[in-house]
């Protein structure tokens, strides 16, 4: 599905985050990287979708390397590849509708756009969606009038949208309360499940890594030091991913 | 442009409330300010007047306007340019600083929670609504008929368009002041003037001193026109040489004028980066 | 401020309380560039005073007011509202792909070098100077005095939009990108929904602002309102003078509240906000505050 080699990334010469990453991601189920603040989980993440340009290295999507591709090719990759932000990034001024038809805009032409005439297709779709997110009756509302988790659900929805083959969150919890966290995760995990979209999400909570995912990527100075079932992580794996040993007591 | 028939995909849309941008009042409404600007439009393209020959002859008129003007004629500098010039930057100076003496007693009558009093804060209103709704340089042809030609009636032409902007902008500052330490400053039985010196003044002085720099920018560039009704400044000498053709001196003219303007913009956005 | 008296005596006063060097210094300058330049453009109370004679005769004469050239007077008034109206239209046209191209998180910096040098030649001369030029270019009449607030709208619009442009949150605009959106549909929906308001707020105020301008554009013959009102002005017709005051007060007047009400219509509440939230200049009294 998709699958990393060598992935190298230094926003300065002589400063690497991201060093020689090498990951392959199955077809379904959920894989958690965690690590530190600044070790590079969201760089990786950005990189996958070219949000940032690696330095170097192979990013293999469905068999194309993303990391070659740029103007139309690169948009119709990204048009299968969904991605949840932590601060949700909806466009406040739009309405909730708006902001989940955001999602077909790779698929509409541009004109159509502007014009807000969607395929009553994305619009039937879009409708179905606020309602597995809980949002049934909100496509009026504007996105500046929502609170946090119903932002991050709109955020999913917005992404599932793309009918994506991938879904990339970037720490899509750590904006939010312990409470609407998991329930967040729970709807991002149901979705994944349910339609069958592998999930690349990166986290700081190890807890809810080791609740939700199937897999964990621990990351440390750029690097991957730790990769297995969630099982797999006991303080000795914890405290190679995140140094210092105070804070597991 | 959302007229109400351009969505027709969407109103097919199932799920009871079927999506569309704007409620219908909403799209009639948008609606009819878009049917009157095109009549707006469609009117004054029909009744403009506009002499087809001067259009043709246009660019031909431009390369002969551009052949007159160069070379610059950088020699009259000194004699014909310099002391214009200089007027003018006086004339925007004064100019804007007694606005500010005159606009301060204003901007704090028309201030409701200083001045708690409607009437008072309406008629000041009046006075700023006034000031700012005549062009300066129908200030300045008023006062070039009361005063006679020359640099006074420039400066108070730019002062009198400029009470109505800095009054304005310095009422507002006031009413957003916090009232916090003006309450505690109340409460210790300071009187109004230390009330207004020491809880209002500290909180407005950014606003204030912003204010002030803003205008000034402007007013140099107004002050160069004046002188085309008659009221001092570079524009005098614009006119002149206007009205003699003398083209390789208007392009020094309007040189002059680019000079100081920028050099203004310059000086307002370094003190600004500096003191606010 | 309190650089007065008690500084000036010195001593006897704790040091923390002193107004800094600064502010006496710079209140003494001030000070000191009013008496020189009144001294220079010989400016003097008596002049004043013999003024202020002058304006009893002046008010005398302007009033009352002499609307029996009715009809010269609504030519020159509709001649500046078209030019008002066609230089509104044809500058904000031109200004949306200036002040886009300008913006320097969209574009790259051999589309934005250029179409800053525009607006910044737009917005350098006065209205009634790009007039003067225009006068010369395609002659006397309303053409000429288009063309100059044209050119200005390009300036003010296109320097405001590219400002209002390069604030927006560019999360917004990658979580757009990410979908894969053409370019045109990242403008639609992660750009034009974070500018609308503020753009409908200066297109607004241009339209005001030219409306001003297109009675004043006259005075150099570029058609309008402005040429009667001058020639009236030479001729010492005050009390005309004062009818054709009256009428541009007016004009203006209604197209501020027009302009108002467009802004309304465009904005919801919750931006109208927006609109005035930069800096200390554009503040509006909130309603919440009274």
């Amino acid at each position: 599905m998709l699958t990393l080699k060598q992935l190298n990334k230094s926003y300065v010469p002589g400063k690497p985050v991201l060093v020689d990453i090498d990951l392959a991601i199955e077809a379904r189920g959920i894989t958690a990287i965690i690590g530190a603040s600044g070790t590079g989980k969201s760089t990786l993440i950005r990189c996958v979708n070219r949000l940032v340009d690696p330095t170097s290295g192979q990013i293999l999507f469905d068999g194309v390397d993303l990391a070659r591709l740029s103007g139309r090719a690169l948009r119709h990759a990204r048009r299968h590849i969904g991605m949840v932000f932590q601060e949700y990034n909806l466009v406040e001024r739009l309405s909730v509708m708006e902001n989940l038809l955001c999602g077909r805009l790779g698929f509409v032409s541009p004109w159509r756009a502007w014009r807000r005439s969607f395929p009553s297709d994305d619009v039937r779709q879009a409708h179905e969606l606020l309602e597995v997110v809980g949002l049934a009756g909100f496509a009026r509302q504007r996105a500046d009038a929502l609170s946090g988790g119903q932002r991050q659900r709109v955020g999913i929805a917005r992404a599932v949208m793309q009918k994506p083959k991938l879904l990339l969150a970037d720490e899509p919890t750590s904006s939010l309360d312990p409470k609407t966290s998991v329930e967040i995760m729970e709807l991002l995990a149901g979705v994944g499940r349910e339609r069958g979209i592998p999930v690349l999400v990166n986290m700081h909570d190890v807890d809810l890594a080791k609740r939700f995912a199937d897999r964990v990527v621990g990351m440390a100075g750029g690097r991957i030091v730790f990769d297995g079932p969630p099982d797999g992580l006991d303080d000795a794996e914890l405290t190679r991913i995140y140094g210092g040993q105070g804070w597991l007591q | 442009m959302t007229s109400p028939t351009s969505a027709p995909v969407l109103r097919q849309a199932p799920a009871g409330d079927g999506w569309q941008r704007f409620s219908p009042a909403q799209r009639l409404t948008r609606f009819l300010v878009y049917l009157a600007i095109v009549a707006a439009i469609v009117q004054s393209l029909r009744h403009v007047e506009v002499i087809p020959e001067f259009l043709y002859d246009a660019p031909e008129q431009m390369v002969d306007l551009v052949t007159r003007m160069w070379p610059v004629e950088w020699a009259a500098y000194g004699e014909h340019v310099h002391a214009p010039l200089v007027e003018t930057l006086h004339i925007a100076s004064l100019g804007t600083l007694l606005a500010i003496v005159l606009a301060l007693p204003v901007g704090v009558l028309a201030a409701h929670n200083l001045v708690p009093s409607t009437p008072l804060n309406l008629f000041a209103k009046l006075i700023l609504v006034s000031s700012r709704s005549v062009n300066s340089l129908v200030w300045a042809l008023l006062f070039v008929g009361i005063f006679g030609p020359g640099a006074l009636a420039g400066t108070l032409a730019i002062a009198f368009r400029s009470i109505g902007f800095v009054g304005k902008l310095v009422g507002e500052a006031l009413e957003e002041a916090q009232p916090g330490p003006i309450e505690a400053l109340k409460a210790s039985g300071a009187p109004w003037v230390s009330v207004l010196a020491f809880g209002y003044w500290p909180q407005v002085k950014p606003a204030f001193w912003s204010i002030a720099l803003f205008r000034w920018d402007i007013n140099v560039r107004e002050s160069a026109v004046l002188g085309l009704v008659g009221a001092g400044g570079i524009g005098m000498a614009l006119d002149s040489a206007l009205n003699l053709f003398q083209w390789d001196r208007v392009a020094l003219i309007l040189a002059a004028i680019l000079a100081i303007v920028i050099a203004a913009e310059l000086v307002v956005t370094q003190v600004r980066k500096r003191v606010i | 401020m309190t650089a007065s008296d008690a500084a000036a005596r010195g001593g006897g006063r704790d040091p923390s309380l002193a107004p800094s060097p600064w502010s006496r210094a710079i209140a003494l300058a001030l000070v000191a560039y009013v008496i020189y330049a009144s001294a220079q453009m010989e400016l003097s109370w008596d002049r004043f005073l013999v003024g202020l004679d002058n304006a009893q005769r002046f008010f005398g004469r302007l009033f009352p007011p002499n609307f029996e050239r009715a009809e010269l007077l609504w030519k020159g008034l509709k001649e500046s509202l078209e030019i008002a109206v066609l230089a509104s239209t044809l500058g904000i046209l031109l200004a949306l792909p200036v002040g886009l191209f300008a913006a320097r998180n969209l574009m790259p910096p051999w589309v934005t070098w250029p179409a800053r040098l525009v607006i910044v030649l737009a917005r350098s001369f006065h209205p009634v100077i790009v007039a003067i030029l225009f006068v010369k270019a395609v002659g006397f009449g309303a053409l000429a005095g288009i063309l100059a607030l044209t050119v200005a709208s390009i300036g003010f619009i296109g320097k405001l939009l590219t400002e209002a442009i390069e604030e927006i949150s560019d999360k917004q605009v990658e979580a757009i990108r990410a979908t894969g959106a053409p370019f045109t549909s990242v403008l639609a929906f992660g750009v034009v929904p974070q500018v609308f308001g503020r753009f409908i707020g200066f297109a607004t105020y241009q339209l005001d602002s030219n409306l001003r301008n297109s009675t004043m554009v006259g005075i150099v013959g570029a058609g309008g309102i402005g040429g009667t009102l001058f020639a009236a002005f030479q001729r010492f017709d005050y009390d005309f003078v004062c009818a054709i005051l009256i009428a541009i007060i007016a004009l203006i007047m209604a197209g501020e509240i027009l302009a108002t009400a467009v802004r309304a219509i465009f904005i919801d509440n919750a931006t109208l906000r927006d609109l005035f939230r930069r800096g200390a200049l554009r503040r509006v009294r909130h309603a919440e505050d009274d």
